[in-house]
């Protein structure tokens, strides 16, 4: 995952602190993540955006702590997940915070979307890594705002490069890669809320089962007309039985 | 005017022989001179009102807004030059803001009342300041439930149940003093502030005037906000019948 190691690679095993020392004169930024989250997986659904995430985050490679909340509600009508650095997380939702609050105190019956929301953190993480000092994380944000063209539906992601996009269906981290596939066959335009934690969860449990930073208690949030709802965090049934499981070196062409 | 030709009237920083800031008094004549403004603390909220007056036919309504928030849970009614409230509006929200930076939780509304007249009070300090030409109404909601403060010119601050200022004040806080501001709700309240408005209203002296309403309770999520355009309508309609009933008596 590109948030756990330095772009080159070089770093990967143990020289962490030589990244740290400075080797001249001048100022030293982030040159890695400390507490990390995972996967954020996120889709568009018939009546709105649902959002998951597992609870965890990780020191480095140490479960640290299990009970985060890394989607958080911004505003009326968006929701937020992230994964990658918490702290910068917690300071991205202290810029929201401040953005919000500017928002009602203009008090003339406008207020900030999904779309604005998105619009506001690619700015936010292009101009940090314009400077070097990336804010570590991969951003995911859903809403449901009422447009020219009735109720809209927006789901859009940023991360640390500044790289920003709208789907229909987003994964972060290694839901990148695991989720993805899954959702690219079994996405529809109209599943119902039901449909969708169906779905979301078959993603998050191949993620648990695939992801070794990936804990089992799992907190989903959508997002409607109707505003925010963030559910407490529960656990999924899981079954480690699978022979693949048991014996993992059948089959494996390399010595492990 | 026993003030004028003294020479004691031209600084904030000199005193006349007995005693007085003329500056500052004739701060507070901006104030007098303004459209009036209410403030009440009802059992489960604060309400604020204006009485804009409308200086120009082709204004758009809406325009220069008298009350502000300055944060989510608190506003503030400006009576007197309105370019002088926005420098203290301006001052209450970024007093607010790095409150809540440093401390974590939202400014309570005593510590901004005390903030917002320390700052309008510096301007009666320094002889290259002007004092402000405006006194203000804040209202908020913290965990101490609704609270109502007034700033003068001269950096003063209290708490009231119920405020008032400029032309109208004195007939505006007789008829706040009948009111049963611990039985009253905040959706009776802006009726009661819509009719004390439209009641000192001076139809012979300035012409138009627009309502503005503004109110923080559990309605408006403990936030501060616009009173909803339907309940400032039936707030107009009925101040208007009361005003009616009166002239028919």
């Amino acid at each position: 995952m590109a948030w756990q190691q330095p772009m080159d690679g070089s770093h990967a095993s143990g020289s962490k602190a030589a990244a740290a020392v400075a080797d001249g004169p001048g100022t030293q930024r982030t040159q890695y993540p400390y507490v990390t989250g995972s996967s954020i997986i996120a889709l568009k659904y018939k009546d709105g955006v649902i959002m998951a995430s597992d609870t965890g985050a990780s020191y480095g490679s140490t479960l640290r702590y299990k009970s985060v909340e890394r989607i958080k509600a911004v505003g009326k009508h968006s929701l937020i997940g992230a994964s990658g650095e918490f702290s910068d997380f917690q300071e991205i939702l202290r810029y929201l915070d401040e953005l919000t609050l500017s928002d009602h105190m203009w008090d003339d019956g406008n207020s900030l979307g999904p779309k604005e929301v998105h619009s506001y953190l690619t700015r936010v993480m292009y101009n940090r890594r314009n400077k070097f000092d990336p804010l570590w994380n991969s951003l995911v944000i859903g809403g449901v705002k009422k447009g020219p063209k009735g109720e809209e539906k927006y789901l859009g992601m940023v991360n640390m490069i500044g790289t920003h996009f709208e789907e229909n269906h987003i994964a972060t981290g290694f839901g990148n890669h695991m989720a993805i596939p899954i959702l690219r066959t079994e996405w529809r335009e109209d599943m119902t809320f039901e449909e969708a934690v169906k779905l979301v969860e078959k993603c998050l449990l191949v993620l648990l089962y695939r992801d070794r930073s990936s804990i089992n208690k799992f907190q989903i949030a959508k997002i409607t007309t109707e505003g925010a709802t963030i559910y407490p965090p529960y656990s999924l049934k899981t079954y480690w039985g699978f022979a693949a499981f048991e014996n993992p070196a059948q089959g494996a062409v390399g010595s492990w | 005017m026993s003030s004028i030709g003294t020479g004691y009237d031209l600084s904030v920083t000199t005193f006349s022989p007995d005693g007085r800031v003329f500056q500052v008094e004739y701060a507070t004549k901006a104030v007098d001179n303004s459209g009036t403004v209410v403030g009440i603390k009802c059992k489960d909220g604060i309400v604020l009102g204006v009485e804009k007056l409308v200086t120009s036919k082709m204004m758009l309504e809406g325009s220069n807004r008298r009350i502000h928030s300055v944060h989510w849970h608190s506003g503030l009614a400006v009576a007197g030059l309105a370019a002088d409230g926005r420098q203290i509006v301006s001052r209450a929200k970024s007093e607010a803001a790095s409150y809540e930076k440093v401390y974590g939780e939202p400014i309570s509304v005593k510590e901004l009342a005390d903030r917002v007249a320390s700052y309008v009070h510096l301007c009666t300090l320094y002889w290259w300041l002007r004092p402000f030409g405006c006194g203000v109404i804040l209202g908020g909601y913290d965990r101490d439930g609704p609270q109502l403060y007034m700033i003068e010119p001269s950096g003063v601050s209290y708490k009231y149940f119920g405020a008032a200022l400029g032309k109208g004040r004195q007939a505006a806080k007789t008829e706040i003093e009948k009111l049963k501001l611990s039985e009253l709700t905040c959706r009776e309240g802006i009726v009661e502030v819509a009719k004390i408005i439209y009641g000192v209203h001076d139809e012979a002296k300035d012409k138009a005037f627009e309502l503005e309403l503004s109110w923080i309770c559990d309605e408006s999520n403990r936030q501060h906000q616009k009173v909803p355009a339907d309940l400032l309508e039936q707030a107009k309609v009925a101040a208007q019948a009361a005003l009616e009933e009166m002239d028919a008596d």
